[in-house]
Protein backbone atom coordinates (compact mmCIF):
# COMPACT_ATOMS: atom_id res chain seq x y z
CA UNK A 1 0.00 0.00 0.00
CA UNK A 2 2.83 2.01 0.92
CA UNK A 3 5.16 3.65 -2.05
CA UNK A 4 7.31 6.90 -2.59
CA UNK A 5 6.36 10.31 -2.92
CA UNK A 6 3.11 10.14 -5.35
CA UNK A 7 3.61 11.97 -8.26
CA UNK A 8 1.90 14.82 -9.00
CA UNK A 9 1.56 16.73 -12.34
CA UNK A 10 0.86 20.62 -12.98
CA UNK A 11 2.67 23.59 -11.60
CA UNK A 12 -0.17 24.23 -8.77
CA UNK A 13 0.12 20.59 -7.70
CA UNK A 14 4.16 20.56 -7.23
CA UNK A 15 4.10 23.66 -5.22
CA UNK A 16 1.13 22.32 -2.92
CA UNK A 17 2.37 18.96 -2.65
CA UNK A 18 4.77 20.36 -0.44
CA UNK A 19 2.19 21.06 2.41
CA UNK A 20 0.97 17.65 2.67
CA UNK A 21 1.62 15.66 5.55
CA UNK A 22 3.66 13.46 3.94
CA UNK A 23 1.93 10.34 5.90
CA UNK A 24 -1.04 11.48 3.82
CA UNK A 25 1.43 11.45 0.84
CA UNK A 26 2.23 7.84 1.15
CA UNK A 27 -0.77 6.70 1.09
CA UNK A 28 -2.02 5.23 -2.57
CA UNK A 29 -5.69 5.82 -4.07
CA UNK A 30 -7.59 2.18 -3.28
CA UNK A 31 -7.26 0.17 -5.78
CA UNK A 32 -10.80 -0.24 -5.59
CA UNK A 33 -10.86 3.30 -6.67
CA UNK A 34 -9.14 2.89 -9.76
CA UNK A 35 -11.30 0.19 -10.86
CA UNK A 36 -14.69 2.29 -9.90
CA UNK A 37 -13.21 4.93 -12.33
CA UNK A 38 -12.84 2.06 -14.74
CA UNK A 39 -16.33 0.87 -14.68
CA UNK A 40 -18.16 4.52 -14.01
CA UNK A 41 -19.70 6.32 -16.90
CA UNK A 42 -20.18 2.81 -18.72
CA UNK A 43 -23.44 1.49 -19.57
CA UNK A 44 -25.15 -1.74 -19.41
CA UNK A 45 -22.27 -3.23 -16.92
CA UNK A 46 -23.50 -5.54 -14.48
CA UNK A 47 -22.09 -5.49 -11.33
CA UNK A 48 -20.78 -8.06 -8.83
CA UNK A 49 -18.11 -5.16 -7.54
CA UNK A 50 -20.48 -3.60 -4.67
CA UNK A 51 -19.68 -4.19 -1.00
CA UNK A 52 -23.26 -3.15 -0.02
CA UNK A 53 -26.69 -5.23 0.10
CA UNK A 54 -29.02 -4.08 -3.06
CA UNK A 55 -32.00 -4.00 -0.56
CA UNK A 56 -33.02 -0.66 0.15
CA UNK A 57 -33.10 0.27 4.02
CA UNK A 58 -36.90 -1.17 5.24
CA UNK A 59 -39.03 0.80 5.29
CA UNK A 60 -40.44 0.94 9.04
CA UNK A 61 -36.47 1.92 9.69
CA UNK A 62 -36.76 4.89 6.69
CA UNK A 63 -40.31 5.69 8.24
CA UNK A 64 -39.13 6.02 11.53
CA UNK A 65 -35.93 8.38 10.66
CA UNK A 66 -38.87 10.49 8.60
CA UNK A 67 -41.13 10.62 11.60
CA UNK A 68 -38.34 12.25 13.87
CA UNK A 69 -37.52 14.52 11.52
CA UNK A 70 -41.21 15.89 11.37
CA UNK A 71 -41.37 15.73 15.13
CA UNK A 72 -38.03 17.78 15.30
CA UNK A 73 -35.38 15.71 16.63
CA UNK A 74 -32.71 17.29 14.82
CA UNK A 75 -29.97 18.06 17.28
CA UNK A 76 -27.64 16.92 18.46
CA UNK A 77 -26.92 13.57 20.86
CA UNK A 78 -24.96 12.99 23.77
CA UNK A 79 -21.22 12.38 22.00
CA UNK A 80 -21.68 8.37 22.92
CA UNK A 81 -24.83 8.48 21.26
CA UNK A 82 -28.42 8.52 22.43
CA UNK A 83 -28.85 6.28 25.76
CA UNK A 84 -31.53 4.35 24.16
CA UNK A 85 -29.43 3.20 21.33
CA UNK A 86 -27.11 2.78 23.34
CA UNK A 87 -29.14 0.49 25.84
CA UNK A 88 -30.40 -1.22 22.23
CA UNK A 89 -27.15 -1.73 21.18
CA UNK A 90 -26.08 -4.10 24.46
CA UNK A 91 -29.15 -5.94 24.48
CA UNK A 92 -29.03 -6.69 21.15
CA UNK A 93 -25.46 -7.81 21.93
CA UNK A 94 -26.53 -9.30 24.55
CA UNK A 95 -29.14 -11.62 22.85
CA UNK A 96 -27.06 -12.54 19.52
CA UNK A 97 -23.74 -13.19 20.57
CA UNK A 98 -24.02 -13.54 24.53
CA UNK A 99 -21.68 -10.42 25.19
CA UNK A 100 -22.32 -8.28 28.25
CA UNK A 101 -21.55 -4.40 27.68
CA UNK A 102 -22.28 -1.53 29.94
CA UNK A 103 -24.48 1.14 27.81
CA UNK A 104 -23.02 3.64 30.31
CA UNK A 105 -19.40 3.49 29.67
CA UNK A 106 -18.22 0.82 27.35
CA UNK A 107 -20.53 1.52 24.02
CA UNK A 108 -20.13 4.70 21.65
CA UNK A 109 -22.12 5.25 18.43
CA UNK A 110 -19.61 6.56 15.56
CA UNK A 111 -20.31 7.49 12.32
CA UNK A 112 -20.03 4.43 10.56
CA UNK A 113 -18.23 1.31 11.60
CA UNK A 114 -15.00 3.14 9.62
CA UNK A 115 -14.74 5.63 12.37
CA UNK A 116 -14.86 3.13 15.07
CA UNK A 117 -11.64 1.83 13.42
CA UNK A 118 -10.20 4.68 13.21
CA UNK A 119 -11.04 6.01 16.76
CA UNK A 120 -9.65 2.93 17.95
CA UNK A 121 -6.38 3.14 16.08
CA UNK A 122 -6.10 6.60 16.78
CA UNK A 123 -6.52 5.79 20.62
CA UNK A 124 -3.79 3.04 20.79
CA UNK A 125 -1.13 4.02 17.98
CA UNK A 126 1.82 5.45 19.24
CA UNK A 127 4.34 6.34 16.19
CA UNK A 128 6.45 2.76 15.21
CA UNK A 129 3.88 0.76 16.65
CA UNK A 130 3.01 -2.61 14.16
CA UNK A 131 -0.36 -3.57 13.41
CA UNK A 132 -1.31 -7.09 12.61
CA UNK A 133 -3.74 -7.37 9.73
CA UNK A 134 -4.82 -10.96 8.14
CA UNK A 135 -4.93 -10.12 4.63
CA UNK A 136 -6.66 -10.05 2.32
CA UNK A 137 -9.36 -7.50 4.03
CA UNK A 138 -11.20 -4.77 3.67
CA UNK A 139 -9.11 -2.06 1.86
CA UNK A 140 -8.56 0.86 5.15
CA UNK A 141 -7.11 -1.12 8.01
CA UNK A 142 -3.64 -0.88 6.15
CA UNK A 143 -3.71 2.90 4.95
CA UNK A 144 -5.70 4.17 8.17
CA UNK A 145 -2.86 2.20 10.24
CA UNK A 146 -0.39 4.70 8.63
CA UNK A 147 -2.25 7.79 8.60
CA UNK A 148 -2.30 7.00 12.12
CA UNK A 149 1.58 6.44 12.87
CA UNK A 150 1.43 3.10 12.89
CA UNK A 151 3.08 0.36 10.65
CA UNK A 152 0.59 -1.91 9.02
CA UNK A 153 2.31 -5.89 9.23
CA UNK A 154 0.14 -7.97 6.82
CA UNK A 155 -0.57 -11.55 7.57
CA UNK A 156 -1.21 -13.45 4.51
CA UNK A 157 -3.67 -15.85 4.78
CA UNK A 158 -4.65 -18.82 1.81
CA UNK A 159 -7.28 -20.50 0.32
CA UNK A 160 -6.30 -24.06 1.30
CA UNK A 161 -7.14 -22.51 4.49
CA UNK A 162 -10.36 -21.66 3.17
CA UNK A 163 -8.75 -17.97 4.27
CA UNK A 164 -8.90 -18.22 7.83
CA UNK A 165 -6.17 -16.65 10.36
CA UNK A 166 -3.67 -19.50 12.22
CA UNK A 167 -2.39 -19.22 15.16
CA UNK A 168 1.20 -20.15 13.59
CA UNK A 169 0.56 -16.88 10.86
CA UNK A 170 -0.39 -14.60 13.29
CA UNK A 171 2.74 -15.50 15.55
CA UNK A 172 5.15 -15.49 12.66
CA UNK A 173 4.82 -12.11 11.94
CA UNK A 174 5.14 -11.15 15.93
CA UNK A 175 7.69 -8.59 17.21
CA UNK A 176 8.57 -6.42 20.24
CA UNK A 177 6.58 -3.53 18.27
CA UNK A 178 4.00 -5.47 17.69
CA UNK A 179 0.74 -3.90 19.86
CA UNK A 180 -2.29 -4.44 17.54
CA UNK A 181 -4.69 -6.91 15.38
CA UNK A 182 -7.13 -5.97 13.80
CA UNK A 183 -9.48 -9.08 12.93
CA UNK A 184 -12.35 -9.07 10.82
CA UNK A 185 -14.91 -12.09 10.51
CA UNK A 186 -17.08 -12.76 8.75
CA UNK A 187 -14.34 -11.50 6.31
CA UNK A 188 -15.01 -8.89 3.32
CA UNK A 189 -13.31 -10.10 0.66
CA UNK A 190 -13.39 -13.61 1.44
CA UNK A 191 -16.34 -14.62 3.26
CA UNK A 192 -14.41 -17.12 5.74
CA UNK A 193 -15.41 -16.95 9.16
CA UNK A 194 -13.85 -18.45 12.06
CA UNK A 195 -15.14 -20.77 14.80
CA UNK A 196 -14.70 -21.43 17.94
CA UNK A 197 -12.20 -24.10 17.65
CA UNK A 198 -10.30 -21.32 14.92
CA UNK A 199 -10.65 -18.35 17.67
CA UNK A 200 -9.02 -20.29 20.54
CA UNK A 201 -5.63 -20.39 19.74
CA UNK A 202 -5.36 -17.21 18.29
CA UNK A 203 -6.89 -16.23 21.72
CA UNK A 204 -3.59 -17.72 23.31
CA UNK A 205 -1.14 -16.10 21.16
CA UNK A 206 -2.61 -12.61 21.86
CA UNK A 207 -2.55 -13.05 25.31
CA UNK A 208 0.76 -14.55 25.14
CA UNK A 209 2.41 -11.53 23.24
CA UNK A 210 -0.29 -9.01 24.80
CA UNK A 211 -2.15 -7.48 21.77
CA UNK A 212 -5.03 -5.31 21.99
CA UNK A 213 -7.42 -6.73 19.44
CA UNK A 214 -9.86 -4.65 17.28
CA UNK A 215 -12.79 -7.10 15.66
CA UNK A 216 -14.57 -5.47 13.06
CA UNK A 217 -17.78 -7.76 13.26
CA UNK A 218 -19.93 -6.01 10.64
CA UNK A 219 -21.23 -9.18 8.79
CA UNK A 220 -21.41 -11.14 11.85
CA UNK A 221 -25.30 -10.85 11.24
CA UNK A 222 -24.34 -12.37 7.74
CA UNK A 223 -23.57 -16.11 8.23
CA UNK A 224 -24.60 -19.42 6.49
CA UNK A 225 -24.77 -22.36 8.55
CA UNK A 226 -23.16 -21.75 11.35
CA UNK A 227 -23.67 -18.64 13.85
CA UNK A 228 -20.75 -15.92 14.27
CA UNK A 229 -18.49 -16.47 17.29
CA UNK A 230 -17.54 -13.43 18.45
CA UNK A 231 -13.54 -12.90 19.01
CA UNK A 232 -14.93 -11.37 21.85
CA UNK A 233 -16.65 -14.28 23.54
CA UNK A 234 -13.11 -16.10 24.09
CA UNK A 235 -12.06 -16.15 27.58
CA UNK A 236 -10.08 -13.32 28.69
CA UNK A 237 -10.37 -11.59 25.74
CA UNK A 238 -13.06 -9.01 26.43
CA UNK A 239 -10.73 -6.48 27.95
CA UNK A 240 -8.40 -6.59 25.49
CA UNK A 241 -10.30 -5.96 22.32
CA UNK A 242 -12.43 -3.33 21.44
CA UNK A 243 -15.84 -4.91 19.25
CA UNK A 244 -16.49 -2.68 16.31
CA UNK A 245 -19.97 -3.12 14.31
CA UNK A 246 -22.82 -1.34 12.49
CA UNK A 247 -25.99 -1.03 11.01
CA UNK A 248 -25.01 -0.93 7.12
CA UNK A 249 -24.81 -4.56 6.51
CA UNK A 250 -27.35 -6.07 8.45
CA UNK A 251 -29.60 -3.77 8.02
CA UNK A 252 -28.86 -2.46 4.71
CA UNK A 253 -28.10 0.61 5.92
CA UNK A 254 -24.53 1.82 4.22
CA UNK A 255 -25.44 5.29 3.83
CA UNK A 256 -26.75 5.87 7.15
CA UNK A 257 -23.03 5.64 8.12
CA UNK A 258 -24.15 4.57 11.72
CA UNK A 259 -21.68 2.04 13.40
CA UNK A 260 -20.32 1.37 17.11
CA UNK A 261 -17.68 0.34 19.36
CA UNK A 262 -17.67 -1.33 22.40
CA UNK A 263 -15.28 -2.35 24.93
CA UNK A 264 -13.20 -1.47 27.72
CA UNK A 265 -14.33 1.80 29.44
CA UNK A 266 -10.82 3.42 29.87
CA UNK A 267 -10.82 2.40 25.96
CA UNK A 268 -13.88 3.83 25.43
CA UNK A 269 -13.40 6.73 27.01
CA UNK A 270 -10.05 7.57 25.02
CA UNK A 271 -11.94 7.02 21.65
CA UNK A 272 -14.58 9.16 22.61
CA UNK A 273 -12.41 12.16 23.41
CA UNK A 274 -11.20 11.73 19.54
CA UNK A 275 -14.75 11.71 18.60
CA UNK A 276 -16.27 14.31 20.23
CA UNK A 277 -13.59 16.93 19.13
CA UNK A 278 -13.89 15.44 15.45
CA UNK A 279 -17.40 14.87 14.62
CA UNK A 280 -19.29 15.33 18.22
CA UNK A 281 -21.63 13.19 17.34
CA UNK A 282 -23.09 10.44 15.10
CA UNK A 283 -26.15 12.01 13.20
CA UNK A 284 -29.00 12.09 15.23
CA UNK A 285 -31.65 10.93 12.81
CA UNK A 286 -29.02 7.89 11.79
CA UNK A 287 -29.31 7.18 15.73
CA UNK A 288 -33.25 6.81 15.43
CA UNK A 289 -33.54 4.81 12.23
CA UNK A 290 -30.55 2.90 14.07
CA UNK A 291 -32.76 1.96 17.26
CA UNK A 292 -35.93 1.54 15.01
CA UNK A 293 -33.67 -1.33 12.76
CA UNK A 294 -32.50 -2.84 16.16
CA UNK A 295 -35.90 -2.87 18.42
CA UNK A 296 -38.05 -4.32 15.37
CA UNK A 297 -36.05 -5.38 12.02
CA UNK A 298 -35.07 -8.77 13.06
CA UNK A 299 -37.78 -11.00 10.70
CA UNK A 300 -37.00 -8.56 7.83
CA UNK A 301 -33.06 -8.94 8.22
CA UNK A 302 -33.93 -12.79 8.59
CA UNK A 303 -35.56 -12.32 5.48
CA UNK A 304 -32.59 -10.15 3.37
CA UNK A 305 -30.15 -12.89 5.25
CA UNK A 306 -32.29 -15.90 3.66
CA UNK A 307 -32.09 -14.05 -0.17
CA UNK A 308 -28.06 -14.11 0.13
CA UNK A 309 -27.70 -17.43 1.07
CA UNK A 310 -29.76 -18.45 -2.27
CA UNK A 311 -27.66 -16.07 -4.29
CA UNK A 312 -24.42 -17.59 -2.90
CA UNK A 313 -25.59 -21.71 -3.69
CA UNK A 314 -26.10 -19.95 -7.10
CA UNK A 315 -22.80 -18.10 -7.10
CA UNK A 316 -20.74 -20.76 -6.19
CA UNK A 317 -22.08 -23.62 -8.34
CA UNK A 318 -22.38 -21.33 -10.86
CA UNK A 319 -18.33 -19.86 -10.41
CA UNK A 320 -17.32 -23.68 -10.33
CA UNK A 321 -19.42 -24.76 -13.83
CA UNK A 322 -17.28 -21.79 -15.45
CA UNK A 323 -14.18 -23.48 -14.45
CA UNK A 324 -13.18 -21.37 -11.69
CA UNK A 325 -12.11 -22.97 -8.34
CA UNK A 326 -14.04 -21.62 -5.59
CA UNK A 327 -14.43 -22.56 -1.87
CA UNK A 328 -17.82 -22.13 0.15
CA UNK A 329 -17.94 -18.50 1.29
CA UNK A 330 -19.53 -18.95 4.64
CA UNK A 331 -20.36 -15.31 5.55
CA UNK A 332 -20.66 -11.76 4.44
CA UNK A 333 -21.93 -11.56 0.26
CA UNK A 334 -18.86 -12.02 -1.39
CA UNK A 335 -17.28 -15.34 -3.15
CA UNK A 336 -13.74 -15.19 -4.12
CA UNK A 337 -13.01 -18.03 -6.47
CA UNK A 338 -9.48 -18.32 -7.93
CA UNK A 339 -8.55 -17.15 -11.48
CA UNK A 340 -4.64 -18.35 -11.10
CA UNK A 341 -5.31 -21.38 -13.61
CA UNK A 342 -6.64 -18.98 -16.58
CA UNK A 343 -2.95 -17.71 -16.50
CA UNK A 344 -3.92 -14.17 -15.69
CA UNK A 345 -3.49 -11.64 -12.92
CA UNK A 346 -6.19 -11.06 -10.96
CA UNK A 347 -6.09 -6.96 -12.66
CA UNK A 348 -6.00 -8.66 -16.15
CA UNK A 349 -8.83 -11.01 -15.38
CA UNK A 350 -10.85 -8.28 -13.86
CA UNK A 351 -9.88 -5.53 -16.72
CA UNK A 352 -11.16 -8.39 -19.46
CA UNK A 353 -14.00 -9.20 -18.06
CA UNK A 354 -14.98 -5.39 -17.68
CA UNK A 355 -14.23 -4.50 -20.92
CA UNK A 356 -14.91 -7.58 -22.99
CA UNK A 357 -18.13 -8.91 -20.95
CA UNK A 358 -19.39 -5.74 -19.11
CA UNK A 359 -19.46 -7.41 -15.43
CA UNK A 360 -17.23 -5.33 -12.82
CA UNK A 361 -15.55 -7.61 -10.01
CA UNK A 362 -12.80 -6.81 -7.88
CA UNK A 363 -9.54 -7.73 -8.54
CA UNK A 364 -8.58 -9.96 -5.49
CA UNK A 365 -4.75 -7.57 -5.34
CA UNK A 366 -6.26 -4.79 -4.00
CA UNK A 367 -7.62 -6.73 -0.54
CA UNK A 368 -3.84 -7.15 0.04
CA UNK A 369 -1.49 -10.13 0.92
CA UNK A 370 -3.02 -13.35 -0.95
CA UNK A 371 -5.19 -11.65 -2.59
CA UNK A 372 -3.81 -11.90 -5.97
CA UNK A 373 -4.84 -14.73 -8.29
CA UNK A 374 -8.69 -14.15 -6.72
CA UNK A 375 -11.59 -12.32 -7.84
CA UNK A 376 -14.19 -10.45 -5.16
CA UNK A 377 -17.64 -11.39 -6.10
CA UNK A 378 -20.28 -9.76 -4.84
CA UNK A 379 -23.85 -11.67 -4.54
CA UNK A 380 -25.49 -8.96 -3.65
CA UNK A 381 -27.12 -8.46 -6.68
CA UNK A 382 -30.64 -9.96 -8.34
CA UNK A 383 -30.55 -13.80 -8.93
CA UNK A 384 -31.11 -12.57 -13.20
CA UNK A 385 -28.35 -10.39 -12.58
CA UNK A 386 -26.08 -13.08 -10.90
CA UNK A 387 -26.82 -15.58 -13.72
CA UNK A 388 -26.25 -13.36 -16.82
CA UNK A 389 -22.47 -12.35 -14.94
CA UNK A 390 -22.29 -16.03 -14.52
CA UNK A 391 -22.32 -16.92 -18.15
CA UNK A 392 -20.03 -13.63 -19.21
CA UNK A 393 -17.61 -15.21 -16.88
CA UNK A 394 -17.78 -18.27 -18.16
CA UNK A 395 -17.25 -17.03 -21.54
CA UNK A 396 -14.32 -15.33 -20.79
CA UNK A 397 -12.89 -18.42 -18.46
CA UNK A 398 -13.95 -20.22 -22.04
CA UNK A 399 -11.87 -17.57 -24.45
CA UNK A 400 -9.22 -17.70 -22.21
CA UNK A 401 -8.70 -21.14 -22.57
CA UNK A 402 -8.82 -21.39 -26.38
CA UNK A 403 -6.08 -18.45 -26.68
CA UNK A 404 -4.15 -20.58 -24.24
CA UNK A 405 -4.56 -23.80 -26.66
CA UNK A 406 -3.80 -22.04 -30.04
CA UNK A 407 -0.36 -20.37 -28.10
CA UNK A 408 0.56 -23.81 -27.12
CA UNK B 1 -55.37 -28.33 4.28
CA UNK B 2 -51.92 -29.45 3.02
CA UNK B 3 -49.43 -29.07 5.60
CA UNK B 4 -47.06 -27.17 3.68
CA UNK B 5 -43.13 -28.12 4.47
CA UNK B 6 -40.12 -26.13 4.82
CA UNK B 7 -39.21 -26.82 1.16
CA UNK B 8 -42.27 -26.46 -0.56
CA UNK B 9 -43.20 -22.98 1.32
CA UNK B 10 -39.70 -21.82 0.46
CA UNK B 11 -40.00 -22.77 -3.56
CA UNK B 12 -43.88 -21.31 -3.47
CA UNK B 13 -42.42 -17.91 -1.80
CA UNK B 14 -39.75 -17.99 -5.00
CA UNK B 15 -42.19 -19.12 -7.59
CA UNK B 16 -44.20 -15.64 -6.18
CA UNK B 17 -41.28 -13.93 -6.73
CA UNK B 18 -41.07 -14.97 -10.34
CA UNK B 19 -42.74 -17.54 -12.05
CA UNK B 20 -40.63 -18.37 -14.33
CA UNK B 21 -37.49 -20.05 -12.11
CA UNK B 22 -37.22 -23.78 -13.28
CA UNK B 23 -36.52 -26.38 -10.96
CA UNK B 24 -33.17 -26.24 -11.76
CA UNK B 25 -32.79 -22.76 -10.46
CA UNK B 26 -34.73 -22.97 -7.50
CA UNK B 27 -33.04 -26.11 -6.74
CA UNK B 28 -29.54 -24.48 -6.56
CA UNK B 29 -30.67 -21.14 -4.62
CA UNK B 30 -32.56 -23.68 -1.95
CA UNK B 31 -29.45 -26.25 -1.98
CA UNK B 32 -31.54 -28.71 -2.64
CA UNK B 33 -31.36 -31.44 -4.88
CA UNK B 34 -33.41 -30.74 -8.67
CA UNK B 35 -35.71 -34.04 -8.30
CA UNK B 36 -37.01 -33.10 -4.47
CA UNK B 37 -37.85 -29.76 -6.31
CA UNK B 38 -39.97 -31.18 -9.24
CA UNK B 39 -41.38 -33.62 -7.03
CA UNK B 40 -42.73 -30.91 -4.38
CA UNK B 41 -43.78 -28.63 -7.04
CA UNK B 42 -45.67 -31.56 -9.22
CA UNK B 43 -47.12 -32.90 -5.94
CA UNK B 44 -48.33 -28.92 -4.99
CA UNK B 45 -50.33 -28.54 -9.12
CA UNK B 46 -52.12 -31.69 -8.07
CA UNK B 47 -53.02 -30.61 -4.83
CA UNK B 48 -54.38 -27.26 -6.07
CA UNK B 49 -51.45 -25.19 -3.90
CA UNK B 50 -50.29 -23.80 -6.96
CA UNK B 51 -53.54 -22.83 -8.50
CA UNK B 52 -51.90 -21.62 -11.68
CA UNK B 53 -48.96 -19.49 -13.09
CA UNK B 54 -49.73 -16.08 -13.66
CA UNK B 55 -48.79 -12.99 -14.96
CA UNK B 56 -49.04 -9.19 -13.06
CA UNK B 57 -50.05 -6.67 -15.66
CA UNK B 58 -50.46 -3.30 -15.01
CA UNK B 59 -53.58 -2.55 -17.87
CA UNK B 60 -52.89 0.91 -17.42
CA UNK B 61 -49.95 0.56 -19.17
CA UNK B 62 -51.48 -1.42 -22.41
CA UNK B 63 -53.84 0.94 -24.50
CA UNK B 64 -56.88 -1.33 -23.41
CA UNK B 65 -60.02 -0.33 -21.96
CA UNK B 66 -60.93 -1.87 -18.94
CA UNK B 67 -62.08 -0.44 -15.37
CA UNK B 68 -62.11 -2.75 -12.09
CA UNK B 69 -64.69 -2.25 -9.58
CA UNK B 70 -64.71 -3.36 -5.99
CA UNK B 71 -68.23 -4.53 -4.94
CA UNK B 72 -69.03 -4.50 -1.25
CA UNK B 73 -72.51 -7.64 -1.09
CA UNK B 74 -74.31 -8.20 1.62
CA UNK B 75 -76.15 -11.62 1.50
CA UNK B 76 -78.45 -13.24 4.01
CA UNK B 77 -77.17 -16.52 4.36
CA UNK B 78 -78.91 -19.87 3.16
CA UNK B 79 -79.81 -22.56 5.76
CA UNK B 80 -77.18 -25.56 5.90
CA UNK B 81 -75.12 -23.95 3.34
CA UNK B 82 -74.21 -20.67 4.71
CA UNK B 83 -72.40 -17.97 2.32
CA UNK B 84 -71.63 -21.24 -0.11
CA UNK B 85 -73.91 -21.35 -2.66
CA UNK B 86 -74.32 -17.68 -2.61
CA UNK B 87 -70.56 -17.40 -3.53
CA UNK B 88 -70.30 -19.93 -6.28
CA UNK B 89 -73.38 -18.39 -7.92
CA UNK B 90 -71.64 -15.01 -8.25
CA UNK B 91 -67.81 -16.26 -8.91
CA UNK B 92 -69.17 -18.25 -11.67
CA UNK B 93 -69.54 -15.48 -13.75
CA UNK B 94 -66.58 -15.10 -15.96
CA UNK B 95 -66.48 -11.11 -15.34
CA UNK B 96 -65.85 -11.39 -11.69
CA UNK B 97 -62.21 -11.86 -11.18
CA UNK B 98 -61.75 -12.60 -7.50
CA UNK B 99 -64.52 -13.26 -4.28
CA UNK B 100 -63.93 -12.68 -0.91
CA UNK B 101 -66.00 -13.53 2.16
CA UNK B 102 -65.14 -11.08 4.82
CA UNK B 103 -65.52 -10.21 8.48
CA UNK B 104 -67.18 -6.62 8.93
CA UNK B 105 -69.24 -4.28 7.17
CA UNK B 106 -70.07 -6.38 4.75
CA UNK B 107 -70.26 -10.32 3.41
CA UNK B 108 -68.75 -10.63 -0.13
CA UNK B 109 -66.21 -8.23 -1.52
CA UNK B 110 -66.21 -8.87 -5.40
CA UNK B 111 -63.98 -8.10 -7.23
CA UNK B 112 -65.33 -7.33 -10.98
CA UNK B 113 -64.13 -5.82 -14.15
CA UNK B 114 -65.56 -4.78 -17.56
CA UNK B 115 -63.99 -3.19 -20.65
CA UNK B 116 -66.49 0.46 -19.41
CA UNK B 117 -68.22 1.93 -16.33
CA UNK B 118 -71.72 0.85 -18.30
CA UNK B 119 -70.47 -2.71 -18.30
CA UNK B 120 -69.50 -3.04 -14.67
CA UNK B 121 -72.85 -1.33 -13.48
CA UNK B 122 -74.97 -3.71 -15.62
CA UNK B 123 -73.42 -6.55 -13.79
CA UNK B 124 -74.08 -5.39 -10.87
CA UNK B 125 -77.75 -3.66 -11.29
CA UNK B 126 -78.79 -7.26 -13.66
CA UNK B 127 -76.76 -10.39 -12.20
CA UNK B 128 -75.69 -9.25 -8.97
CA UNK B 129 -78.69 -7.43 -7.28
CA UNK B 130 -81.60 -9.41 -8.33
CA UNK B 131 -80.44 -12.50 -6.82
CA UNK B 132 -82.78 -13.44 -3.58
CA UNK B 133 -80.34 -13.19 -1.08
CA UNK B 134 -78.34 -10.60 -2.19
CA UNK B 135 -79.29 -7.37 0.71
CA UNK B 136 -77.24 -4.55 -0.88
CA UNK B 137 -74.11 -3.90 -2.91
CA UNK B 138 -71.77 -1.45 -2.69
CA UNK B 139 -69.60 -0.40 -5.73
CA UNK B 140 -66.50 1.22 -5.50
CA UNK B 141 -64.23 1.75 -8.87
CA UNK B 142 -60.74 1.55 -9.28
CA UNK B 143 -59.46 4.62 -10.07
CA UNK B 144 -55.73 3.46 -9.88
CA UNK B 145 -53.38 0.38 -9.16
CA UNK B 146 -50.46 1.30 -6.82
CA UNK B 147 -49.43 -2.36 -5.71
CA UNK B 148 -50.48 -5.77 -6.08
CA UNK B 149 -49.44 -9.27 -4.88
CA UNK B 150 -46.77 -7.36 -3.38
CA UNK B 151 -45.59 -5.65 -6.88
CA UNK B 152 -45.21 -2.14 -7.01
CA UNK B 153 -46.64 -0.75 -10.08
CA UNK B 154 -44.95 2.63 -10.44
CA UNK B 155 -41.69 1.84 -8.28
CA UNK B 156 -38.83 2.65 -10.30
CA UNK B 157 -36.41 2.63 -7.83
CA UNK B 158 -32.93 1.37 -9.82
CA UNK B 159 -30.09 0.24 -8.20
CA UNK B 160 -28.09 3.49 -7.85
CA UNK B 161 -25.30 1.75 -5.90
CA UNK B 162 -21.73 2.78 -6.67
CA UNK B 163 -20.84 0.27 -9.62
CA UNK B 164 -17.65 -1.49 -7.25
CA UNK B 165 -17.46 -0.29 -3.58
CA UNK B 166 -15.46 -1.64 -0.69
Amino acid sequence: MITNKTQLSGEQSKSMSSYLSPLVQQIQPSGIRRFFDMAAGSKDIISLGVGEPDFKTPWHVREACVYSLERGFTGYTSNAGMPELREGIANYLHTRFNLDYDPANQIITTVGGSEAIDLALRALISPGDEILIPEPCYISYSPITSIGGGIPVGIETFGKDRFKLTAEGLEAKITPRSKILILCYPSNPTGAIMSREDWEPIAKVVEKHDLIVISDEIYAELTYGSNHVSFVSLPGMMDRTILVSGFSKAFAMTGWRMGYACGHPELISAMLKIHQYTVMCAPSMGQVAALEALTNGMEEKDRMVDSYNQRRRLIVKGLREAGLECHEPQGAFYAFPSIAGTGLTSDEFAKRLLREFRVAAVPGSVFGLGGEGYLRCSYATSVSQLNEALERIGALVALLKNERENKA
Amino acid sequence: MEQVNELKRKVLELLKEDARRTPELLATLLGAEEEEVKTAIEQMEKDHVIVKYATVVNWDKVDDERVTALIEVQITPERGRGFEGIAERIYLYPQVKSVYLMSGAYDLLVEVEGRNLREVANFVSEKLSPIDSVLSTKTNFTLKKYKQDGIIFEDHEEDNRLMISP
